[in-house]
């Protein structure tokens, strides 16, 4: 594969400086809280100038390349070599990795959860963005590996420590369950290693190699990448260590979990199962189809019997992450694209909806969806921002959500060459009507929360003051969300900005099945 | 005409065209534009922000109304017969697998006839509403939802594939979502928000199949003949009359998008969520819920007519799904209004049964009568249901009971009383109200295309029709005024911010809202004159100017060349003229050129029939009058309270009353079960099978590694473990509530089996 390797500092800077930030931090007194959050700030701004950079520097005309390569030995016993590059592909990602951190880190100043320790919270963003922005750089698999466990320990301790009641439980769950996943897919990775002549963890090398497996060996490989990526997406069955962790999961963990963390899977498919193991993943191909469906029905049904906000949101992404995985497992250049977009789309819209959820738990206290109501009176602003991004996630063309969805369902109707037609275009018909369930949902919850008038309990008629401490949308808020909104609308009405760089990078992953 | 290979013979014409037609796309972006002043500056304005609303509408309707004169220049340009290209402009929007996929304008006569009803409209409504909603506590919001609202209707008129087409078809789903709920604190608005929403997404399942059946179907061939991708409106109507498509494909995409068009357009049996619809202020029901909004799926299946000509064989068998259920519409719909007491719900079923004869006619070839019929009806449904509102503004301190609040105003409001009289006339179809001409087409070409029992449907709606009008307006105009009409205060109202007219009795509305009434009667009165068919072809100008001609045309002929602005370039022969009947469109395989509209028959006018329609109305008015009269005026013994003592008229309004327990299944039985027993069985399942599965491997695991732990980690592993243990012991110290000890043993297990693992997949493999 032709590469590009000019300015080849950037993206190594780009992951690490983080944890260079890190170790600023260490040296700062935990007193001193301003001091740290400044710090952590700072140096996450300046890894997004870094990102930025790149983003200047790359070759739009060249997007399907790799970009900005840089490789040097690394463990050389276990002949992995220190590999990255990035294609149009890994960009978006590898930029929300980075504007996330950034909004994140803006809500938190005010916002830091219980029990506080600031410095240990914002410690662990930064470590958190390292191995994030990793993952999606990363051209050798030992390397991916590393990044993609890295961004598990922070998540834990986010979880498990800054969480809600219940989050001994699902801090641990999403670690164990994460990681027998993991555990699969290292064994995937190793086999590959050892099928391929034991001679290099190089995705490149592997692409290239990987062809020449036998077809069951192939495909017993792929079943081990698959569960470990499942697992991340999640894909039904594998999806119930999410609305724990969501649900206990501090705001700021949630929207990162959602934005980012479940990216990492589908993009495991994308960049490394498929293109490696083309046979498999044929065979794999309408089994993955089938449990993306499934999920697309299953989540929302799931929403359906939600009575709390985030729980609701958290199975959203189930059915949202299904669409994904459907254009995925199409395996044409058209479901990929919609597959990319809409890791993009659900990142910057499920994200937004934890945010929102974030402050309305902060503001009353409860998710309780039948305590809310009448949030347009009290907080117009707030429910008017809530119900753009309902609409955007229930995937209103002109938002960005529609353009993850709909060609996503598109694609199914004519799956790659030797994929059943008939099964696949029973899978477009159920994901259409999963649209339909998501318009219910969303709309259900909004008209349930949004409209009416506010329950007696937070109206401030009745003798406690739980009213009163509930205030439309404060300026730290505004300035962690306006990006996202943006995002969200200019993505909706111009996506050409994302598809005209995803499409030639998505050609060359699907170069193996023969365009 | 086969000019390919006779190129000697062939004649080129260069279209005019012109600043307007080639820059129609601005039409739906100025209100977008205005859309976001409002939300930006609305409130700080002295009009609240309804001046950007009513400002952009009219520039919109300023370049429609340019670009139509220029289309009938450009179509005066061509020969008599000659094909007259679109004006198509297209950039690029998105690109996927290679190809790349534009936004832009396609204006022909259809787009440009709905871009003038819809900004005319828009504007007449949003002065409206300046009077109506004066005080209101969203005044803001509410011109906002509304011109955005006309920015997704214009933007999918003139779409120039289905993807552009879509975005409109869900901003106007959106819009309407929000002007239904726009007073949100009472529960039943909002649920009736949801409802239309949910029910129109609904259809829209085959929105989005439909669409993606005919890309795949098409694609190949569009850009192979053409260079377009399978979703352009132009592709799309090529391919479906070329030959190419197979069967199954485009009939399967066809019947997906009429599905679409049956929940847009409230046809049988997804028409329930309209007369909820009418929870939102009267504006919007007179702007979305009758006039423009429902009518877009009649609209997509004229814009791509030939799609569903071939997919649902019209005109090759007599009966086809269209035809069907535009048929049963029309009666179902017509039957319901009868037992309403709600003005605004009569009304809402008298569109329900209107749009039916729309469906009616283009499922039975008649194209141009049913795209005449979008077009005056409405202006006479939009004026019917702005009097309604005149009437609860000014009249019936907001109330629309017609049996409880109404009745006599007829002295009270004589500009709502004759704007109302005319508009029901035109609906009712008498001569020489615009209805009549645009009606009495469709009927009368559905019975001379074959479809001889949905012509005796299409009567007996007539018949319908004019007594569910006559009893309408007879409760609301007719005897004396009772309720709130005659002055009576009911508190039923929450919205009422301006009690001081009530006081005053019913009278006459403001200007602000007659002045529309009556430019709107003007044109129900009108508008049918520029199609009237008794007074012949040469007066048929809607016909001359807008139904597309079928003829063969090259595969560049209908494109913009880069010459200069618009400047088509057309290939006719110069026999075109008497090869006009021979047209191959629609019925066999064009030889070296495409068409895109198949060939068309129209009936010819005959005055008998005319008349014998003309009587059945007249008879349906009638009847309905003495009935009127005896069961309202005289309260005659006999027909008060018949319904409870006749068991079978009983039983058949109960069934009335009801909707035909449509509402019931959609409710009742199919949400509320998924929405509960179903989903709650589903999470049950998650919770307890799967979730279950989990923990009991979790305590498995558990118990296991406290097994390897005694037996095994202490005599066996230690060094590494212990390592690291200690090391994440130290970094955690913080966090030793969550045994970071068991994760750690957890964690080393796992790596253990994955290496073992490895080893054994790579030795059974080898």
């Amino acid at each position: 594969m032709e590469v590009l390797s000019d300015n080849n500092w950037a993206l190594s800077v780009g992951t690490f400086l983080p944890l260079l930030g890190v170790l600023v931090m260490l040296f700062i007194p935990k007193a001193q809280e301003t001091a740290t959050k400044a710090v952590a700030l700072i140096t996450a701004v300046a890894t997004l100038g870094v990102g930025i950079f790149t983003l200047t520097q790359f070759n739009f005309d060249q997007a399907g390349k790799m970009q900005f390569v840089a490789q040097t030995n690394w463990i050389s016993v276990l002949k992995s070599t220190y590999f990255v590059g990035i294609d149009g592909i890994s960009l978006p990602l590898y930029l929300l990795s980075m504007v996330i951190t950034v909004l994140v880190m803006i809500y938190s100043w005010n916002h830091v959860p219980e029990p506080g320790n600031t410095k240990a919270f914002f410690a662990l963003m930064l470590i958190l963005q390292t191995g994030m922005a990793g993952t999606f750089i990363a051209r050798d698999l030992i390397l991916f590996f590393v990044f993609f466990e890295l961004v598990l320990l922070p998540m834990y301790f986010m979880i498990g420590v800054w969480g809600g009641e219940n989050r001994q439980y699902a801090s641990l769950k999403f670690f164990l369950y994460t990681m027998f996943g993991s555990a699969l897919m290292l064994v995937a990775f190793l086999a590959l290693f050892f099928k391929t002549g034991a001679e290099s963890f190089s995705i490149p090398f592997l692409i290239e190699q990987g062809a020449g497996i036998s077809r069951n060996a192939q495909i017993w490989i792929f079943g081990g990448m698959f569960v470990g990526f499942a697992v991340k997406v999640p894909m039904f069955p594998f999806h119930t260590w999410l609305p724990d962790a969501h649900t206990q999961a501090p705001t700021q963990g949630s929207v990162i979990l959602a934005a980012v963390l479940l990216k990492l899977g589908t993009y495991g498919f994308v960049r490394i199962a498929i293109p490696i193991l083309p046979v498999a993943a044929k065979e794999w191909a309408p089994w993955i189809g089938l449990l993306a469906v499934i999920g697309i029905i299953y989540g929302a049904l799931g929403c359906l019997a939600q009575t709390d906000m985030k729980r609701l949101i958290a199975f959203s992404s189930v059915a949202h992450m299904g669409f994904v995985m459907l254009g995925i497992s199409t395996l044409t250049s058209f479901g990929m694209n919609a597959a990319v977009f809409g890791m993009v789309a659900h990142g910057l819209i499920t994200g937004m909806l934890f945010f929102i959820a974030g402050s309305v738990k902060e503001r009353y206290h409860t998710l309780e969806i039948s305590r809310l109501s009448g949030m347009l009176k009290q907080m117009p602003r707030m429910g008017w921002i809530l119900g753009f991004c309902v609409m955007a996630s229930l995937g209103l063309p002109g938002l960005a959500g529609f353009w993850g969805e709909f060609p996503a369902i598109l694609s199914a109707y004519q799956p790659a060459a030797g994929l059943s037609e008939v099964t696949f275009r029973i899978f477009m018909v159920i994901a259409a009507v999963g649209t339909v369930l998501a318009a219910g949902y969303l709309l259900w919850l909004f008209q349930r929360i949004a409209f009416g008038e506010p329950t007696a309990e937070f109206s401030g008629d009745s003798h406690d003051d739980h009213g009163s401490g509930i205030h439309d949308v404060n300026v730290f808020e505004w300035m962690a969300w306006a990006p996202l909104l943006a995002a969200i609308l200019v993505l909706g009405v111009y996506p050409n900005l994302l598809f005209k760089i995803i499409d030639p990078a998505v050609q060359g992953v699907l170069s193996a099945f023969g365009g | 005409m086969f000019f390919a290979a006779e190129t000697a013979e062939t004649v080129e014409t260069v279209l005019k065209s012109g600043w307007f037609l080639e820059n129609a796309w601005l039409i739906p972006l100025m209100p977008v534009i205005a859309f976001v002043l409002i939300i930006a500056y609305g409130k700080k304005m002295p009009m609240k922000g309804s001046e950007f609303g009513i400002a952009s509408l009219l520039a919109s309707l300023a370049v429609s109304v340019g670009a139509a004169y220029q289309w009938i220049q450009r179509v005066d340009s061509a020969a008599p017969e000659a094909f007259v290209a679109p004006v198509i402009k297209t950039w690029t929007w998105w690109e996927s697998a290679g190809f790349s996929f534009g936004i832009g304008q396609h204006i022909d006569g259809l787009s440009l006839t709905l871009l003038v009803v819809v900004t005319l409209i828009s504007t007449l409504v949003e002065i409206y509403s300046v009077e109506y909603l004066r005080g209101d506590i969203r005044y803001t919001h509410f011109f906002g939802a509304l011109t955005l609202f006309s920015a997704g209707m214009l933007n999918m008129v003139l779409a120039e594939n289905m993807i552009q087409l879509i975005l409109g078809w869900e901003i106007m789903g959106m819009c309407s979502f929000l002007l239904i709920g726009h007073w949100w604190e009472d529960g039943a608005n909002s649920r009736a928000a949801l409802k239309a929403f949910f029910t129109t997404r609904t259809g829209d399942i085959g929105l989005l199949v439909g669409t993606s059946v005919l890309f795949f179907a098409s694609n190949a061939w569009t850009q192979k003949t053409l260079g377009i991708s399978g979703f352009t409106v132009r592709g799309l109507s090529a391919w479906a009359l070329s030959g190419d498509p197979g069967h199954a494909a485009i009939t399967v995409g066809a019947v997906a998008l009429f599905i679409a068009c049956i929940g847009k357009s409230g046809q049988f049996p997804l028409h329930t969520w309209l007369p909820d619809a009418m929870a939102g202020p009267t504006p919007v029901s007179s702007l979305l819920h009758s006039s423009t909004m429902v009518v877009a799926g009649v609209y997509l299946v004229a814009r791509l007519y030939p799609v569903f000509f071939t997919g649902m064989n019209i005109l090759g068998t007599n009966l086809n799904l269209i035809v069907l259920i535009g048929g049963i519409t029309i009666v179902i719909a017509a039957a319901l209004a009868f037992v309403q007491a709600d003005i605004k719900k009569v009304l809402a079923y008298s569109t329900v049964s209107q749009l039916g004869y729309m469906m009616m006619g283009l499922g039975a070839g008649a194209w141009l009568p049913a795209v005449f019929h979008i077009f005056t009806h409405a202006f006479f449904k939009a004026c019917l249901f702005l009097c309604a509102g005149s009437v609860s503004h000014s009249a019936s301190h907001h109330s629309f009971d017609m049996k409880k609040d109404m009745g006599g105003l007829r002295k009270f409001m004589p500009i709502t009383f004759a704007t109302w009289i005319i508009s029901t006339l035109a609906l009712c179809g008498v001569f020489p109200f615009s209805g009549f001409f645009s009606k009495d087409e469709i009927i009368d070409n559905v019975g001379h295309n074959g479809y001889t029992m949905f012509m005796v449907l299409g009567l007996t709606g007539a018949f319908l029709t004019a007594a569910y009008m006559t009893r309408a307006t007879y409760l609301t105009f007719n005897g004396k005024p009772r309720g709130a009409a005659a002055g009576a205060h009911d508190s039923h109202d929450a919205h009422d911010t301006h009690d001081a007219h009530a006081s005053r009795g019913p009278h006459e509305s403001g200007l602000l809202i007659t002045v529309p009434l009556m430019i709107l009667a003007a044109l129900a009165l009108g508008a049918g004159f520029l199609n009237p068919a008794p007074l012949g072809e040469k007066w048929e100008r809607m016909k001359h100017w807008v139904e597309p001609r079928p003829e063969v045309i090259s595969p560049t002929g209908i494109s913009v060349m880069a010459s200069g602005p618009g400047e088509a370039r057309v290939l006719t022969s110069p026999r075109a003229e008497e090869a006009k009947h021979e047209s191959p469109c629609g019925t066999t395989t064009p030889t070296g050129g495409i068409c895109v509209a198949p060939q068309l028959d129209h009936a010819p006018f005959k005055w008998s029939k005319a008349l014998m329609s003309m009587l059945i109305v007249f008879l349906g008015g009638f009847l309905s009058w003495v009935l009127c009269v005896q069961l309202y005026g005289k309260k005659n013994p006999k027909l008060v309270g018949l319904t409870q003592r006749n068991k079978a008229l009983g039983a058949g309004y109960l069934f009335l009353q009801n909707k035909y327990y449509l509402d019931a299944l959609y409710e009742k039985v199919i949400v509320h079960g998924i929405a509960h027993p179903v989903a709650q069985a589903v999470y049950w399942f998650n919770q307890n099978v799967i979730d279950g599965v989990v923990n009991g491997f979790g305590t498995v695991v558990r118990k296991v590694s406290g097994w390897v732990y005694r037996n095994v980690d202490q005599r066996v592993v230690d060094g590494a473990v212990n390592g690291s243990a200690a090391v994440a012991q130290n970094a955690g110290s913080a966090i030793r509530p969550i045994q970071s000890g068991k994760v750690n043993q957890y964690g080393a297990l796992l790596f253990g089996a994955a290496a073992i693992g490895a080893l054994i997949l790579v030795i059974i493999n080898t």
